[in-house]
């Protein structure tokens, strides 16, 4: 945008008004709420720096849905993870702290996929919000979060024989080498990333779990232990299986 | 005498206010604030040492492959093998770094600066055929004008038809940067977050066929560089001439090099690089780069407090918001007890001070075109100008790289994770000078500290009471319409400032 300053923020303050209860608000970023949610300061009122988390406040109270885009905003995060110096949240639990009842959708990655957050988007444009059936308890939409990775991986086959490669560049499933294929639930195996270019397991690389609630799931390296995986052959019915 | 609040600066990455105290239209002092603190650096602590390579690239989506170099340069010499990566590897981590770093330098001048020189609203009188236009015309006049107004009004000065044209690079510009997200992502698997550079080396094994693909892409990334976007600066930068005398700052320019064209050299400062470690100042003279003489001071910082400036390897990181005399989350680097300026302009003077021939004919070539000196060079056209060039420069080498790569040879060293040990990883980032330092014990890491560009560019005073580079820039500027500071924005986007990598 071109505006700069004050006029960027009147911009927002605007919308609000001008479309109370019609627009979507994208929340990026974990909230820090540490001492007194003063570690993340977006613009000034009145001379006074307004925190994230007031804004948030502010923001979605009148918005018609709730984007929480990327896994910090999701689910914390790497903010968030131990010791959680910001005291950082996800956008979920400071809407509940602040009593805020409004449609919440999760659109989870670091990063998320483009493809991800504008179709979820065109999705609302085309057909409204999304129905309940249509977003997993993690409230993630089931169109781009339905299927594990482990389950379209083209290494699966390795998995299956037993085939596992001991370091980067090796032939083989990522497996032992810490790959959180098996828990992660995304499509980047047929969609791919980068215009269709690549992705994380294409060039050698384990998968990171990183549209989980649990990420970052380290050490990185570290192979998945107490983890139950799907049973091999079995037949995917598309729904998340209750652990 | 009045203030004037910037807060916040947009069209750059991350939460900065800028402040100043204007009197009889000049600005008389200034303060650059870094609003959003996360402590990346105590999260690292305790884990396992290769974390640090996932953990730090996601300190900032913009700029993740640097800060992976970085991770995987400072491990690869905790671990003991900065000198047994393997060539192929060591490329491919140049390739890797330098699309992206290119198409980022692309991203600055068009998608982040543009706006500040371009009046986009002249689209709405185009009459032309060129689709993109005419769909942003449409755009505009189904009365869509968020993107574009409000802002800051007055000072636009390209002729209908320059506005329009630019206009279409500006979008044509989103294809180029796609085009260089695909370079990093062949060898890296994605962008933002890539995967690919590891301690010990990267992931994939080059074929034939990423080789191929990476150059057909890399033809359309230089072709656009070449004949678009230097041409472009040279443009704004002719009908803004006051702007090649502005924003001046502080004069001293620090380089850690990057692109590393040999492996054995243990030493990063010592290293052959694309461009030369070093330092320079108003009279380009090169200096040579002391690495411990880097220090930063958290005086004026919202941490708690110690004595003088530190080196990194003993830094640490203790939040204290609120603490009397501060006012931003970024810390102050300084070298050798002096204000340095890092980023593209830093990375071009000094290697042109150190008298490389291929930087030094490109340099005066462009400065010829302007029919300006090498001093025209510290300014917020010297500033974009250095940009363009870096991109050129990284670019032209990728071509020479690329075809190095030896397909089916390996890229990974092994190594053991040692009890303890020390390591430091010296690159560039697109925005300048990015070191990582790491110490380690109990095969853990003890303490993680990253000083990164904007760090250096956006911090605020130290110790002594001297103002960092941004602040320095803005300092002693005149303010023409206190209403539209077109200045002091214009002159803080010169310098590309991150905050998410200045605080992490």
């Amino acid at each position: 945008m071109a505006g700069t300053g004050e006029q960027a923020i009147q911009a927002l303050e605007d919308t609000t008004k001008e479309k109370k209860g019609n627009y979507i608000l994208v929340v990026d970023g974990s909230v820090p709420t540490g001492t007194n949610a003063k570690y993340c300061v977006m613009g000034e009122r009145d001379g006074k720096p307004v925190t994230m988390e007031d804004r948030l406040e502010e923001l979605a109270r009148d918005a018609l849905v709730v984007l929480a885009v990327g896994t910090c905003a999701a689910f914390g995060g790497i903010p968030a993870a131990a010791p959680n110096p910001s005291n950082a949240q996800p956008v979920k639990k400071v809407l509940e702290d602040k009593g805020i009842n409004k449609p919440l959708i999760n659109i989870p990655g670091c990063p998320p996929h483009p493809d991800w957050f504008v179709g979820t988007v065109a999705s609302i444009l085309l057909n409204g919000l999304p129905k309940a059936e249509e977003l997993d308890d993690d409230l993630r939409p089931l169109a781009f979060y339905g299927k594990l990775i482990h389950e379209n991986c083209p290494r699966r086959a390795y998995f299956d024989e037993g085939k596992f490669a001991k370091k980067p560049g090796d032939e083989g499933c990522l497996y032992e080498l810490g790959c959180k294929g098996p828990i992660t639930y995304a499509d980047c195996p047929l969609r791919r990333w980068n215009n269709g270019t690549n992705w994380v397991i294409g060039a050698g690389s384990p998968c990171l779990g990183c549209t989980q609630p649990e990420f970052p799931i380290l050490p990185y390296y570290q192979k998945l232990v107490d983890v139950e995986l799907p049973v091999i052959g079995a037949y995917w019915t598309g729904e998340k299986e209750d652990k | 005498v009045g203030k004037i609040v910037i807060d916040p600066m947009t069209r750059i990455e991350g939460h900065l206010k800028i402040e100043t105290v204007v009197e009889d239209g000049v600005v008389k002092d200034a303060r650059s604030t870094g609003n959003l603190f996360r402590g990346i650096e105590l999260i690292l602590k305790g884990r396992d040492p290769r974390d640090a390579q996932v953990i730090t690239q996601r300190i900032c989506g913009v700029c993740p492959q640097s800060h992976g170099v970085a991770a995987a340069l400072a491990l690869d010499s905790a671990f003991g093998i900065g000198d047994k990566i393997p060539d192929n590897a060591r490329i491919m981590r140049n390739l890797i770094q330098g699309a992206h770093v290119a198409q980022d330098h692309i991203l600055h001048f068009y998608h982040l600066a543009a706006l500040d020189y371009v009046d986009i609203t002249d689209v709405a009188k185009y009459e032309g055929k060129d689709s993109v236009l005419n769909s942003v015309k449409d755009f505009i006049a189904r009365g869509e004008l968020g993107p574009f107004v409000p802002r800051y009004e007055g000072d636009y000065r390209l002729p209908p038809e320059v506005n329009q044209m630019a206009t279409a690079h500006y979008i044509e510009a989103l294809e180029i940067r796609r085009i260089g997200h695909e370079m990093v992502s062949i060898f890296s698997g994605k962008i933002p977050h890539s995967v690919g550079i590891v301690p010990g080396g990267v992931t994939a094994i080059p074929t034939v066929d990423m080789i191929i693909s990476f150059l057909w892409k890399l033809r359309r990334l230089q072709d656009f560089i070449d004949n678009t976007y230097i041409p472009d600066v040279l443009a704004v930068a002719s009908a803004y001439p006051d702007y090649c005398e502005i924003g001046v700052g502080c004069q001293n320019l620090l380089s850690y090099g990057g692109y590393d064209l040999e492996g054995q050299e243990p030493d990063l400062t010592l290293r052959k690089r694309l461009f030369s470690q070093g330092v320079t100042s108003a009279a380009l003279k090169p200096g040579k780069l002391d690495i411990s003489k880097v220090t930063e001071s958290v005086t004026h910082s919202w941490y708690e407090d110690y004595a003088g400036g530190r080196h990194p390897s003993q830094g640490e990181t203790r939040p204290k918001h609120g603490k009397d005399g501060a006012y931003s989350w970024v810390k102050a680097p300084r070298y050798d007890g002096k204000v340095y300026e890092v980023g593209p302009l830093a990375r071009v003077a000094v290697t042109y001070a150190h008298g490389d021939p291929p930087v030094k004919n490109l340099v005066d070539s462009s400065l010829a075109q302007l029919k300006a000196p090498p001093s025209v060079l510290f300014s917020v056209m010297g500033r974009h100008l250095a940009r363009a060039l870096c991109a050129k420069l990284t670019a032209d080498n990728l071509e020479k790289w690329v075809l190095e790569l030896k397909p089916g040879e390996p890229t990974f060293a092994e190594y053991i994770i040692p009890e303890e040990g020390v390591g430091t990883g010296l690159t560039e980032a697109a925005r300048g000078a990015l070191g990582h330092w790491i110490e380690i014990k109990e095969q853990k890491i003890a303490n993680y500290q990253c000083v990164v560009p904007t760090t250096w560019n956006a911090s605020p005073r130290d110790e002594n009471g001297n103002p960092g580079p941004i602040e320095q820039a803005i300092i002693g500027t005149k303010i023409k319409d206190k209403d539209n500071p077109f200045e002091i924005v214009r002159i803080v986007r010169s310098f590309d400032p991150c905050l998410a990598c200045a605080i992490h």
